[in-house]
């Protein structure tokens, strides 16, 4: 199989399990399910990071700084801000979660 | 060897992140599930790290800390009720890191003289870009909208649409001529910057009251951007990550729609909320005015009282007032629960957030359909700051523009408190027939007020 067939059956299967996970979040964490998964979307980090591994220019290696800090903010803030929210779901009977 | 470990370490991080959205069907094990996201993230960044070997290793470690700084200090900041910009910021940050990714890997290419390009990299750059510029300049019009720096009705002149049916096709033209000439870095960043002003075409038309659809739809598009990402760098974990942000987003655009009964195609092209909307439907009744010991009257003489928070609310501010007021009546051995309309807030679940905030136990608050049933047996439904989610003609006026929109039925409790601003009407621009009924009683005023009038009216019944 080529790199990119299996790339397209990885693509598929894992939205179909997306798809069933992602289901079952109840509505009250829909804001940090979207949080979460935003910090998740900056996996382009990686992408950033093979980009300035492998650069051959000046110019693409500032291309790739900036793609790693700007990822970067998305990453760590996502997650940052989605354990500050579920520190806030206090459930009836004693302290927050 | 080393390439299969690294490979292994990346599939354990992306069973990181199904485990992380698996443990998020829980209040009570989200938390921990948020952790092992982030585990699994640095866990993928390391193993990246290790196996890429970047030499100008300085520079790219700047780069994370200067990353991880800006990001720590905005996620402390931010206020709950300025969740939705803050959202729409990083998702535009990734997006525009995808853009940059896709470009850094033409321009690598083209300093290459030894490789040629196929027509597979030259289509999966090309959607990389043009995903990635959509969701960075698009979530940056959404931010400004939210943020309200700039004007958040729709904005639609004459030709427009006609001019982004334009710029949509010069993007699709494009993709041949990238094709055809790969190595062509000036097509490569005209096609950057046209597909960002088509970013901001396709958002720039959308009123503040759809912006937790624009929302959902972007984070989809920040994960298709990271997936595609994916196929321009040979990158499974990129493909399978992006693939679950990208369905997450499609889960919460489909449900944003069907609580505001629109279509996708209608929250995109429809204008929603512009001046000819607003109906003039005949005569209107008076509304029946409350003074706040009315109010405490009822209150304290009901059983169950189910509140309905609207975005009024988070407005004031009053969100901790609020659960005073249900602490108090709650002494007076009132039984209280919440109604939570899908679209309460300005984005999916975001007034369960706010009410979190302010320490109400997540066992209080319910969905549309959890709690539908109860408005019958409910003596008093109290609505604050929320107007058409509880319009009662949505149910039975075909020529309302709300008709069909699933509505939570505050008018079927024997008593209806509004609590609201003005005689103004909601986003829609629609007359709320619940507000007038025999049955309803309005304290008009700014919510925090009303319910600390109420909180000390109560003291004195």
């Amino acid at each position: 199989m080529s790199e990119i067939a299996i790339g397209i059956y990885v693509l598929v299967l894992a939205s179909f399990i997306g798809f069933e996970v992602i289901s079952k979040v109840p509505t009250m964490l829909h804001t940090p399910l979207m949080s979460g998964s935003n910090a998740i979307s900056g996996i382009i980090l990686l992408g950033a990071i093979v980009i300035a591994a492998q650069q051959n220019s000046v110019l693409g290696g500032y291309l790739a700084y900036v793609a790693i800090f700007l990822a970067t903010i998305n990453v760590v803030g996502g997650f940052v801000v989605t354990d500050r929210m579920l520190s806030m779901f206090r459930s009836k009977k004693g302290g927050r979660s | 060897m080393i390439n299969f470990l690294f490979d292994m370490v990346y599939l354990l991080a992306a069973v990181g992140f199904f485990i992380c959205l698996k443990l998020l069907s829980s209040p009570k094990t989200a938390r921990l599930g948020n952790f092992i996201g982030a585990l699994a993230m640095a866990l993928a960044v390391l193993a990246t790290l290790l196996a890429n070997k970047p030499q100008a290793l300085g520079a790219v470690g700047i780069s994370v800390l200067l990353g991880s700084i800006v990001g720590v200090i905005m996620a402390q900041r931010v206020a709950m009720t300025a969740m939705p910009q803050m959202v729409a910021m990083f998702n535009g940050l990734g997006g525009l890191a995808s853009v940059l990714v896709a470009c850094g890997e033409a321009l690598r290419y083209f300093y290459d003289p030894l490789v040629q390009p196929g027509a597979l990299f030259s289509f999966t750059s090309w959607f990389s870009v043009v995903v990635g510029a959509i969701t960075f300049s698009g979530s940056i019009i959404a931010f400004l909208k939210l943020q309200e720096l700039m004007p958040t009705r729709p904005i639609l002149v004459s030709g427009q649409r006609l001019f982004t049916g334009l710029i949509f096709l010069v993007t699709m033209v494009s993709l041949v001529l990238i094709i055809n000439a790969p190595k062509d870095l000036f097509i490569f960043s005209m096609l950057a910057l046209i597909a960002t002003v088509l970013g901001v075409l396709l958002v720039i038309p959308i009123g503040g009251a759809d912006m937790p659809v624009v929302i959902s739809l972007l984070n989809s598009y920040s994960g298709i951007a990271a997936m595609a990402a994916g196929f321009v760098v040979n990158s499974n974990i990129l493909i399978i990550s992006g693939a679950l942000v990208g369905a997450s987003g499609v889960i919460l655009t489909r449900l944003m729609c069907s609580a505001m009964n629109r279509s996708l195609m209608n929250v995109i092209f429809g204008a929603f909320g512009s001046l000819d909307q607003a109906s003039a439907s005949g005569e209107e009744k008076p509304m029946k005015e409350f003074v706040p010991i009315d109010a405490a009257m009822v209150l304290s003489n009901a059983n169950k009282v189910i509140i309905v928070p609207g975005y009024g609310l988070a407005v004031s501010q009053a969100q901790r007032n609020l659960r005073d007021l249900a602490d108090a009546i709650k002494h007076l051995g009132v039984q209280v629960s919440y109604a939570i309309h899908p679209v309460a807030g300005r984005m999916p679940g975001h007034m369960n957030v706010l009410l979190a905030e302010a320490d109400i136990p997540y066992q209080e608050l319910f969905d549309l359909d959890e709690i539908n049933a109860e408005f019958e047996t409910a003596d008093v439904a109290l609505i604050i700051g929320a107007n058409d989610v509880v319009n009662p003609s949505a149910r039975t006026d075909k020529s309302s523009p709300l008709f069909g929109m699933p509505i939570l039925n505050a008018d079927k409790a024997k008593t209806v408190i509004v609590m609201k601003r003005g005689k103004g009407r909601g986003f829609a621009g629609v007359e709320n027939t619940l507000f007038t009924l025999d049955n309803s009683g309005v304290v008009f005023g700014d919510a925090k007020q009303s319910l600390i009038k109420v909180i000390n009216a109560l003291k004195e019944v």
